[in-house]
This record gives structure tokens, sequence and C-alpha cells, in this order.
């Protein structure tokens, strides 16, 4: 026994040893990992990033280099009076706030490279580079900036900033510091436009010392440039529509039926994407974000929800038609409503009794009453007619998000059997319950883009693409998603009469003074009533004005949904700015100056004002319509594009 | 196996560079040895005395003109050179030991003689422990193994245990529940023991003793022990539990431990090769080239290769232990065990240590950390062994 123990005790070590050694470097070994040794400095290299250009080949958004001053605290060394005050003056900070900054710096870590002063203008950036080296622990580093060469399409265009620690957390290509986009196509093509940065791994020592590359540099690697895109935004068309929207908020989408790409996408207010460059971007962004009366980030061409209204008739009397329970020329009457039970939807003084195409032109709403009726009341329940009726509305890429290349999107609303069961309960609910989805109001809700593209839809006769952003990717294919046809549930014959009716529309209906000569425009109008909330209490506000629209009539170049907030009935705004964005885009110069100079003079300042005055109010009157000097048109605007084909 | 470096190697001999002392070192080695076994046998038990004698004056004689490097003054400087009496006093009381338990007069299984032998072992380690070489002093705790091979009483290893034992189970869980722990043991043991008349007023004694021990293990460990040594025991022992104390930890003891950890973690089972360690050759582990050298080998040779070293060290070990059982003469056999015991310390702390299992205690592993006191301590250690070993035939 004696002779053992220490024999027993080297042998017992031993093996606990090689256990540990197993556990150490076997089991919990995760393979080594150049990116986690934090023995190698990584040092980054950032390409390019790609440029954006317009439909036409006009260049949008380019970059342009911005420099940093940077500081590693732990090298700064104290500064004699003489030099502390030039290098203050240099950088324009007096020596209380160099301190200050400084101090910060060092709090946040001594040995890592921070900005000390961000965005220098080129003059500073000259003055300082042959000074640097006198001050030590700080440097100078570029970096590259968006220049946008456009005072217009913020929403569209977006803007990049610096990564926050979510991304960083998500995402292992990010470091702090690193720039992403943060709205439009720099979300949404972020990753092709900004390449690959390229990473060269430094060896390092424990004092933070670089010792040389690491493996003689076998793992650097080089930047990937990123790639140019160019968008299917018509830059001259986006300027149009978002002039035409000055003193107005609302959103313009138009879009080309054959092609489904987004020609304009305005909304309003918005602002100069130049503002969320450089220094002042932190500033200029907060208070767009503080700004919750005009919204100006809110894109309302993408995100705002409204019940669609009469546009929304022209999808009930294709669904009638498909489904077989009306034909073209089946009559109704209207006495200025339709009577269900005790209750009663009004309507407007037209003729009647009335067929379909008088129907779509005089907008009557006892015409779709008793189209839908007859639409759900063919199965045997209601919730078998609304699950029809659903899967035929659905098809028009409504109550779903569209699935595209814009970086917000809200996905609609379209009300199914479940909707109905869930607010009353299963077979406790009639038709007539869900009476208002024949008009477009009620649980029906839409976004202008969806709108478009059901106009994009019925001008194409039964089949859209998904409405996108994106044109070409330099030697790249776009998405094959944006390049098939989507088939909606209607059959090709039954779209004639109804674009007819969208044709009368313009020739003899509700939009027959904003018609342009010359061409055959599809359209229809649509109000929506909305409400606010003022102390708790629900309030109306002024009717929104609606419009959809397609152009020409048959092999459509533009369809698009118009939308102004509070604008009042469809032709008074909406339709006026549809008419001159179609001939806009058709002919390039207007003819309907009359139009022109009505929606330019006419601001809808004082409506908006009306909910925060704090003062009873009217609405849907004539009388408050503003009038205010004309924007004018600049030049460039009033004649064709020289570089479009 | 030099300790890893910087950069490329110009000249082998280079002596500015640890690598290139070390391998001067090493060459001196060789001298050592080639001396080592040329002298007689019998010389090393005639002057086992004198030697020893002369190793407790070069450790007293560093009060007077000691240098004092990292808090410890365990140096002389000798031109740019230094050297570390200490690590020769190690060989020095394993002769002395093994004289003087082999004299025919000396029964270790009496007290006067077990006193006699605590004194030659620890008068060194007193002295050593007065220069702040806490680590060096542990070693001498190997000798125990040589007395108790030698005949002391087994009371002495029941006794050690239960002192480790009760140590631990304070720490870790306080003394109360220590003590709980005692009288449920206590009574187990009666139960099955199954004595008509327990012993009960031998086991109340027992247990009062050890309930004292409990609380004077609490006791000296928060009261003797400095601040650093009651960390490393209780980050050893898992005792803290409040983050910021912890957060605190890692950035001052347990970095050391924490990147020595990662360092051999990140070798894996074949390692990153050699002179390809990152954190080694970025230095991220601390003394990496003294004490946590192990770290560089586990993450530059992986699994592979510092296994291999384990088992190396565990078969240097248990060989010299084989021998010394089959020596003649119980100097020589004395003196083996001392050699396996001590080679055997230095071991258990510097891998343990390394790898999280020991409280960090600064000693070397053998034939491995850079510095030439150590090296040269070790091959005359071992050598003298060696010498004794050939020489077993013409003993009698």
């Amino acid at each position: 026994m004696r002779k053992f123990l220490l024999l027993f005790l080297v042998v017992f070590v031993g093996v606990v040893f090689l256990g540990r050694l197993f556990y150490l470097q076997v089991y919990s070994f995760d393979s080594y990992n150049i990116i986690e040794d934090n023995a190698i400095r990584r040092v980054y290299d950032y390409p390019k990033r790609g440029y954006v250009y317009d439909r036409n080949g006009k260049l949008l958004v380019a970059n342009q280099p911005s420099y940093d001053i940077m500081v590693i605290p732990r090298e700064v060394t104290d500064m004699e009076d003489d030099l502390l005050s030039e290098f203050c003056g240099l950088i324009g900070i007096s020596p209380e706030e160099y301190e200050k900054k400084l101090e910060k710096a060092y709090r946040y870590s001594p040995r890592l490279p921070q900005v000390f002063i961000s965005h220098l203008s080129k003059d500073d950036y000259a003055i300082l580079q042959e000074k640097m080296r006198k001050f030590d622990g700080y440097y100078i580093q570029k970096r590259s900036l968006r220049s946008y060469q456009t005072a217009i399409g913020a929403n569209v265009l977006g803007d990049i900033g610096e990564v926050n620690q979510r991304i960083i957390n998500r995402d292992p290509y990010y470091r702090l510091g690193d720039l992403i986009g943060k709205q439009g196509v720099e979300i949404s093509y972020e990753n092709t436009l900004r390449g690959q940065k390229g990473v060269k791994y430094i060896q390092k020592d424990r004092f933070n010392k670089d010792i040389g590359p690491y493996k003689e540099g076998i793992y650097d690697t080089l930047p990937v440039p990123g790639k140019d895109i160019t968008i299917t935004i018509d830059a001259t068309l986006q300027e149009y529509g978002e002039l035409l929207m000055t003193n107005k908020r609302g959103g313009i989408i138009a879009i080309e039926p054959s092609s489904g790409e987004i020609l304009a996408m305005v909304s309003a207010p918005s602002y100069d994407p130049n503002i969320l460059v450089g220094r002042e971007r932190s500033k200029n962004f907060t208070k767009l974000y503080r700004d919750s009366i005009a919204n100006p980030l809110f894109d309302r061409g993408l995100q705002a929800m409204y019940p669609p209204g009469s546009p929304f008739k022209t999808l009930n009397s294709l669904i009638g038609l498909q489904e077989g329970v009306v034909s073209v020329s089946d009559r109704f009457t209207c006495s200025m409503g339709y009577r269900y039970g005790n209750r009663r939807m009004g309507c407007h003084a037209h003729h009647s009794p009335v067929n379909m195409n008088l129907g779509i032109y005089e907008s009557c709403n006892a015409y779709f009453a008793n189209v839908y009726r007859r639409i759900i009341d063919k199965y045997d329940t209601p919730a078998k007619g609304m699950d029809a009726w659903h899967k035929h509305v659905t098809s028009f890429g409504l109550g779903n998000y569209l699935n595209n290349d814009l970086s917000v999107g809200q996905p609609g609303k379209v009300p199914s059997s479940i909707t109905y069961n869930r607010a009353y309960g299963e077979n406790r609910w009639y038709t007539t319950f869900t009476l208002s989805n024949a008009i477009g109001q009620g649980e029906v809700l839409a976004t202008p883009i969806q709108l478009a593209n059901m106009a994009a839809a019925i001008g194409n006769r039964g089949f859209y693409y998904t409405p996108h952003i994106i044109k070409s990717i330099e030697d790249e294919t776009i998405p094959e998603q944006f390049t098939t046809k989507k088939y909606t549930t209607i059959d090709k014959q039954h779209f004639e009469p109804v674009i007819r009716g969208m044709y009368d529309v313009y020739n003899k209906g509700t939009a027959k003074w904003v018609q342009v000569p010359g061409i055959e425009i599809c359209g229809k109008t649509g109000t929506a009533e909305n409400f606010t909330r003022i102390d708790g209490k629900k309030v109306q506000l002024t009717d929104h004005s609606i419009f959809m629209a397609f152009a020409p009539k048959n092999n459509p170049k533009i369809a698009l949904a118009v939308f102004v907030e509070n604008g009042y009935w469809g032709s008074r705004f909406a339709g006026k700015m549809a008419s001159l964005m179609i001939e806009k885009h058709l002919k390039g110069t207007i003819s309907r100056t009359d139009l022109e100079d009505w929606v330019l003079t006419h601001s809808l300042e004082n409506e908006y004002n009306k909910p925060l005055s704090n003062e009873p109010f009217k609405i849907n009157g004539e009388t408050e319509l503003q009038l205010v000097d004309k924007v004018e048109v600049p030049e460039h605007l009033k004649y064709p594009e020289k570089t479009s084909e | 196996m030099s300790a890893s470096h910087t950069g490329e190697i110009t000249n082998f001999f280079d002596m500015s560079q640890p690598y290139g002392k070390q391998a001067v070192f090493i060459v001196l080695a060789f001298i050592l040895i080639a001396i080592t076994l040329s002298l007689e046998a019998k010389f090393y038990e005639r002057f086992a005395s004198i030697i020893y004698l002369i190793s407790l004056l070069s450790l007293v004689g560093l009060f007077l003109f000691g240098k004092n490097v990292n808090g410890a003054t365990s140096w002389y400087g000798i031109g740019g050179m230094t050297l570390q009496p200490s690590e020769f006093a190690k060989f020095a009381t394993a002769l002395a030991v093994a004289k003087y338990i082999s004299d025919l007069e000396t029964d270790l299984t009496t007290i006067k003689d077990q006193v006699r032998t605590m004194v030659i072992i620890l008068l060194p380690a007193f002295l050593i422990l007065l220069q702040n070489d806490a680590g060096s002093t542990l070693v001498y705790g190997a000798f125990f193994f040589v007395l108790y091979r030698e005949g002391i009483q087994q009371i002495y290893l029941i006794a050690l245990a239960t002192l480790v034992g009760i140590a631990v189970i304070t720490l870790k869980f306080g003394i109360l529940t220590t003590v709980l722990i005692l009288v449920v043991l206590g009574l187990m043991v009666n139960l099955y023991l199954r004595k008509r008349k327990p012993p009960i007023i031998p086991s109340i004694v027992i247990l009062l003793i050890s309930s004292l021990l409990a609380v004077s293990v609490s006791f000296f460990y928060k009261s003797i022990l400095k601040p650093h040594q009651q960390d490393r025991i209780s980050l050893w022992l898992r005792l803290e539990k409040d983050p910021d104390k912890i957060q605190q930890m890692k950035q001052t003891i347990l970095y050391n431990l924490n990147e020595s950890e990662k360092a051999i973690s990140s070798g894996g089972f074949k390692g990153k090769g050699y002179l390809e360690g990152t954190r080694t050759t970025g230095k991220f582990v601390p003394e990496q080239h003294t004490d946590y050298i192990f770290s560089t080998v586990g993450e530059e040779w992986g699994f592979l290769g510092s296994s291999i070293v384990v088992i190396l060290f565990v078969l240097l070990i248990g060989r010299v232990v084989v021998l010394a059982e089959s020596q003649k003469s119980q100097f020589s056999r004395v003196y083996g065990y001392s050699v396996a015991a001590i080679f055997f310390i230095h071991f258990l702390i510097n891998v343990g240590m390394v790898m999280g299992l020991i409280p960090t205690v600064g000693i070397p592993l053998p034939f491995f950390s850079y510095g030439g006191s150590a090296l040269w301590g070790f091959t005359i250690l071992l050598f003298i062994f060696v010498k004794l070993d050939s020489n077993k035939i013409n003993e009698w």
C-alpha cells in the first residue's frame, strides 16, 4: 500500500489531466474561428457603394468622400497650450469641449479607434491633412457618403446610416460604424449596392500592437465593389408628381402595366434626401421622425391603408360577370339609394334604372348593392359566398403584402367568412351585414400601390406583374417573381364591359371635366370617409380624394392611383392630378394647363390645420380651399425629356 | 522545446531573446549532466550534509544580496544573469533527507526522528517562504510522500486527507454545513460498526476537533490569507457569486486563466502548428514562456501534442518511482522517491493550474518552462538519481 500511493496518484492525475485536455480541446472546441480570435486585428477595406440610376439612365445617387478625425485615446499625449489651441481652432471646438470629448472617448475604450469629429468639409480636410502628424493619437479616416444628384424621391431612394447593435447581432458582416441602407432602395438592395468589404488579418500582441500579417495574408480578401442599379422610376414623372403634391398630403403610384415597373412613387409631404447626409443627418432625421403631424417618413403610397371606395366597384362588376350572376344589360332601379330591411344605402341623383355601364360611370351605390348581393347569395350560405368573393378579390393583389422589393408595405384588408364569423359568430350573419363591401367601404382596406396594381390588372385584362422598383442590376438578372404574370380569377372577356364603363367615367361620368384631348383614359373616382381622434372623441374629417386610372384604353402604358388626404371628392384633386400625370407620361408636355394651374394654386394646408385648431369645424365644404401663389413649374419639366427613347 | 517567440529566428543562440538564452541554458545543462554523472555515487551520500548547508547559506544570503523580481527576493544577480538558489535547494534537501532517513540510527516511527526530519525539510521551505515565493515552498510538500513511504504512521495520511477534505468543504459550504456533514458521517460510521456500545466519547472528541478545524480553516482563509490568495481559492472553488466581482476578477486573476484556457482550447485536436499559435504569438497569455508554457503546447500542438506531454510526464515519474523501489540502498531509494515526488508536485500544480483545475500557483513545469536555474536544478536533481541508480550493482 505504502509503495503504491505515489504511483497511484501519478497515474490518477495523468488520467484527470487527459480528461481535462479532452474536454477543453476536443469536446468544447468549436472549430477555430479567425473572427473570434482576439489576437487577430481585422482591417477592413470598404468598396465603393453602387450608384442608382433612373429608368432613363439619369444618375440619381452617387458617392462623395467624407473625412472623420479619429482618435485612439491612449496614444494621445498632453499638448502644450498653444498646440492645443491650434488643434481646437482647426477642428472648430473649444478646449473645454475637447477635454470632454477626449474623456468620453477614453471612457469608451482607451485603445479602440473612435470618431472624434465626423464629416469634415473638404476644405477643413485639406488644411488639417498637413498638420495631423503634430497631434499624437489622431488621424483622419476617409469614408464614403451618399451624394444625391436630385432633390426628389427621398422615399424611393432612401438613405444610409450607421448600423445599430441589433443589426450587428443579427448579421456578423456588419461592424460598429459600418453604413447600411436605412430606407428605400438602400434597404431593398443593400447587399447589391454595398458589395463586399475586403479584410486584412493582422496578428497583434497583447498590447494591441501590430506584428505583421497573419499567416502572410493567406486569409485576406479583396473588396468587391458594389453594383450599380437602375430603378424603374422615371425621375421626370416622379418630380412632376411631387410638384403636383405641393401643399397637399397623399400619394401617387404609377405603374407600367405591361411590366409591373413602378414609374413614380410619390409620397407627400417629403423632404430633400440631401438633408440626411453628413454632419446634420442625425439632427434632421430626428426632426423628420418626430414630426407626427405631417409624418414625412410615412410613405403614403405604400403604407397608408384606406377603404378604397368607388374604384372597388369595378371589381364587384367583374366578379358578378365571372360568377354569372349578372349580365351587362341587367338593370336595377335606384331611388336615391338602396333599401334593405329598415336600413338604406344612400346614392346621388342620376337616371334609373341602371345597367352596368351607367352603374360604373355614375358610380351608383344601389346598382352595386344588388350585384354584390347576387354574388354572395349565389351560394347556400353567406359564408361560402363570402369566401368565393374573397378569392376573386385577393387575386388582384389585394388583402396581402405584394411581396415586392420595396422596403415598406401594408397588406390592406379583404374580409372573408372568418372575419364575420369572428365578429358575429358562425352562421349568425347575413349578406346584408357585409353590404358596404359592395361599394368599397366597411371592412375593405387597400393601399394606393394596391389600387394602382388593380388598375394595371384591369388594364391588362386579367393579369399583373408584381409592382417592383428594380429595372436592372449590372450583369445580374432581376428576380423571376417580377417577370412572371400573375393571373386574376376573372376571364379576359369580362373586362371589356367594365373597361368601357371606366372609359365612360372620363367620357360622360364623374371625371368628364378632367379628360385630356387625344388620350383615352379609363378611370374611376373615389372618396373615402375618414376619422381622427380629438381628445379621445372620434371626429370625422373631410373625405379623402381618390382616383384610379389607366391609359390608353388599349395596351395601357400607365396605370395609377392618386390619393389626396382630405381632398374631398375624387375628381376634385386626385382626378386632376391623375390626368396630368398621364398626359405628362404619354405626351411629355401638358395641354391641360388649366388643370395644372388649378392644382398648383390650391393648398389643403387649411384643411389639415382644422383638427389641430382646437375649434369646431365643418367638413366636406367647398369654401375652405386655400389659394396660394402658383408653384412654378421648373423649365426642365415643361418639355419632354431629351434622354428618353 | 523552447518557449514560443515572435518573429524570425535569426540566430538560435541570440542572447537578447528568451529562446536564445534558453538554448544556452540547455547547452550548459548538458555540461552539468556530464559533471553530475562523472562524480562518484558515494560523493552525494557523503557530502549530502555539506551540500544541504551550502544551499541553506545561499538561501540566507538572499536576505543580504538578493535581487527583487516581481515581489519575490529569490534571485542573485551575477553580471547580466540571475540565479535562483531555491531551485537548487530542492535536490540539496532531497539529499539531506535521504541521508538522515537512511542513517541506521534513525527510526521514522518515533516522534523525535519525525521532528528532526521535518526540521530538515521545513528549514529551506521556511526561508523560501520568507522570500515571498509561496509556490516554491509548496513543493516541499512533496516530501510527505517520501516520509509516508519510509514508514510514518497511517494516521498522518488520514489526518492530512481529513484536513484537506474539511478545508474544501468548509470553504465551499460554510462551517455549519461541514459540522452537520461530520455528525451524519459519525453516525453512519457508528451504525456501520454495530457495536453494542458505540464509541461515544472518541466520536465526540473527533467531532469537536474536526469542528475546530473547520472554524480555523475559515479563520485562516478570511484573516491570514492575502486578498489575492483568497481570490485564487475562491476562484478555484467557484465561491464568488457576485457578477460584478467576477467581472473584476476576469480582468485581473481570471484573465490569466481565461486566456490560458482559451489558448489551450483553441488548439483543438491537432493544434495550430509550431509557432502558429495566435494567442501565444500575440503574448495574450501572461508568463506564457515560464509558468504558463503548457498553454503554448496546448495551442500549437493540440490535444495530440499535449496528451503526449502529459503521458511522458506520467511515464517519467512512474519510472523514477519504480526505479526507486528497486534500489538496494535506502539512501538511493529515499532520494529517488524525493525526485519522483518533487517532479509530481511540479507537474500537478503547473499543468493543473494552466488548465484551471488548481488555484493559481506560480511554479515552473520541469524541462519546459523558461529559466536557467530551474532547468539546471531539475537536471541535477534527476541526474544524481540516474548516477545513484547506475551504481546500484556496486551497492551492498
